[in-house]
């Protein structure tokens, strides 16, 4: 199968994942014991005629697929209704936070890729050393510590008593040295145990490699151990690596709910935490709307890398 | 079952049998003196795993670590269940100095002592019960939420992998569908529309849990199921249910057990993480992330205990539970590293 023909395939395996986003997405309020107005209606009183208007503005007097399609009508157009609390577009509000989730997102990838692939190829090379042994017992403790935990940790250390770092963010753009100064820890915390992740993943796909007949073969035929390595078993393995990736991505955007509270950063997971206390559903909707097509997406595209990079699993 | 086996009948599955007289072979001498019960067949596979997994000390010593908390977990405190309308009391050991939820056993904000162990927090309560009675919590967690996922998942898995077809299609789309959410997210918006508590956290869980179950165990079951005992059991009658429970299941457990194992530990962060954001167990519960959800501010002002212990606690136990899992991979499939793969999903 040609790579164009096998990315309309993928393609098109995508869309009923993507409807079955939404509809969980759309299917999460509907859990919700009794419907949205009569939530708004227990803190103000308004007349029957009103609450008809209200009804009728949601579209709650539709049957249950009628209200998804409408739904799905407005939200492809990324209109998400507006905040029960701040009355806002809910749209604006994400957006407003959308650039700090991905700047704090993108820096614990990078963290955890950079750390995460360099230790696992060294773990595999010296397997059975003392190097291989110290960095699994490290990746076994990155992946037991909880984020937030370490992130207190951090701010405890290296913030209260070192006074290093500040504790909360500055008030400055993103883009500027003392907010980027700042996104260090946070970024380290998430970066942490998706680094442990990867060096385990990186080491046992390289060993795995390792043991294949061709670099026996590279070897007889005396090549240096270094183009070994580099020029036959790496490149081999990093398409596993592609793969963890994108998982990754799901990784860090559950990381980044949580961190995000630790460090007080302006985020999509702290207005998703606060929307919960709030029950501010269509912001909760939207987050995991946005969430979930995103991580569609990001396997879809990791998916067209690694048969680009190994044209065996197009099948 | 296995009396029902050794009956010699000619109504057997599809296959009838004539001219055979079933009263004479159950009275007939023995050919020779082989009795079932006698053989032993050679050392078997779980002996074998279990003396790998026995020299492995890592794995040895977490399994201690988890013997222990579990006796903590028993007699933190006593355990009595009412039963109508008498309250009896079941186990009446307390470990514990103190309540988890007694208020002001010492000055709030004390350091650590002798009298308080772990010091105590804001409200004079002694941490140092609190994160003991906490190991009932991650252990409880733990245990029910990655039971209910196998309950689950394992059916589900093993049905689409067996029958494929739409059946398949239908099961895997749902699996990747859930997949496509972050376990935190999906768990905030079921939290969001439940509420909170013991149950809608465990619900969440396992929600989000067994997707990984029906992924791994269908696979299995795909490859199991081209086997020559499956044939041959398909060939004697047997029925779907009972090929997909006797043989298939069974040969495709060992990587689930695997898998099991080490997400116990991702049960208990996520729990933790929950509870961290105050989603999990109603406030002021004595879970480890609970515990920790309101110690931001008690950092800045250098009550460091208050955050540390309950911290600490978490690592272990997850640590603990890991390294027991992956002794049980090494005990398990020696050579290969088969369950690395699966684990980062």
């Amino acid at each position: 199968m040609s790579l164009s023909r096998y990315i309309v395939k993928r393609i098109l395996v995508s869309i009923p994942v993507l409807i079955g986003v939404t509809m969980v997405s759309f299917g999460l309020v509907q859990l919700i014991p009794g419907d949205p107005i009569e939530f708004i209606l227990q803190f103000t009183n308004v007349s029957p005629e009103a609450e008809q208007r209200l009804y009728a503005k949601y579209n709650l007097d539709e049957p249950l697929w009628k209200q998804y399609l409408l739904w799905l009508q407005d939200v492809i157009v990324l209109d998400f209704g507006e905040s029960i609390i701040s009355g806002r577009d809910v749209a604006y509000e994400i957006s407003t936070r959308l650039d700090h989730t991905i700047a704090l997102g993108l820096f614990s990838w990078l963290i955890g890729l950079g750390v995460g692939i360099p230790t696992g190829i060294i773990a595999a090379v010296k397997r059975g050393t003392i190097t291989d042994e110290v960095s699994r017992i490290a990746a076994l403790l990155g992946i037991a510590t909880p984020n937030f935990w370490l992130g207190l940790m951090l701010i405890l250390v290296l913030s209260v008593n070192l006074g290093i770092f500040r504790a909360i963010p500055p008030d400055a753009p993103l883009f500027s040295v003392a907010k980027l100064k700042f996104l260090i820890l946070p970024s380290v915390t998430i970066g942490t145990a998706s680094a442990s992740l990867i060096m385990r993943l990186v080491r046992s796909s390289m060993l795995q490699e390792l043991n294949k007949e061709y670099v026996r073969m590279a070897r007889a035929k005396g090549l240096s151990e270094r183009t070994v390595i580099f020029k036959h078993v790496l490149r081999n393995s990093m398409i596993a690596v592609v793969t963890v990736a994108a998982i990754q991505i799901a990784f860090i955007i559950n990381g980044s709910v949580v961190i995000e509270q630790v460090f007080s950063w302006p985020g999509l997971g702290r207005l998703l935490v606060r929307s919960i206390s709030q029950r501010d559903f269509p912001i909760i909707q939207a987050g995991v709307l946005m969430t979930g097509v995103a991580i569609v997406i990001a396997n879809l595209l990791a998916d067209i890398v690694y048969s680009w990079l190994d044209p065996r699993i197009r099948y | 079952m296995r009396q029902k086996q050794r009956d010699t009948t000619t109504q057997r599955g599809r296959i009838r049998i004539t001219g055979f007289d079933a009263e004479r072979v159950r009275n007939r001498n023995p050919i020779s003196d082989w009795s079932e019960t006698e053989s032993d067949g050679g050392t078997s596979r779980m002996e074998y795993a279990w003396r790998r997994f026995k020299s492995n000390r890592l794995a040895m010593l977490s399994v201690g670590v988890m013997a222990l908390m579990t006796v903590v977990a028993v007699f933190a405190r006593p355990i009595s269940v009412d039963v109508a309308g008498m309250s009896l009391t079941v186990q009446p050991f307390a470990l514990t100095p103190y309540g988890p939820g007694e208020m002001f056993v010492g000055s709030p904000n004390a350091a650590p002592s002798v009298e308080h162990l772990m010091g105590t927090d804001w409200s004079g309560r002694d941490l140092f019960s609190r994160v003991l009675v906490g190991t009932r919590y991650s252990l409880s967690i733990g245990l029910i939420a990655t039971v209910l996922a196998l309950f689950v998942g394992i059916p589900l898995g093993s049905i689409a992998g067996y029958f494929g077809g739409w059946i398949d299609e239908a099961i895997m789309r749902l699996v990747d569908v859930l997949y496509a959410f972050p376990f935190l997210v999906l768990a905030i918006g079921i939290i969001a529309a439940l509420g909170q508590g013991f149950w809608n956290l465990i619900l969440a869980l396992t929600i989000t849990g067994w997707i990984s179950y029906a992924r791994l165990i269908r696979g299995e079951v795909l490859s199991v199921k081209e086997n020559e005992y499956v044939l041959a059991a398909k060939a004697l009658g047997a029925t779907d249910r009972s090929i997909i429970f006797r043989h298939v299941i069974p040969n495709a457990m060992a990587p689930v057990i695997v898998q099991a194992t080490l997400s116990i530990g991702t049960v208990v962060l996520s729990a933790a993480a929950l509870g961290f954001l105050g989603l999990g167990l109603t406030p002021g519960t004595p879970e480890w992330g609970t515990m920790l959800s309101s110690t931001r501010d008690t950092i800045a002002q250098g009550y460091w205990w208050v955050s540390v212990f309950p911290g600490l606690a978490i690592v272990v136990f997850v640590l603990a539970i890991n390294l027991m899992g992956d002794g049980i991979n090494d005990a398990l499939d020696p050579q290969g590293d088969t369950a690395t793969k699966q684990r980062m999903q």
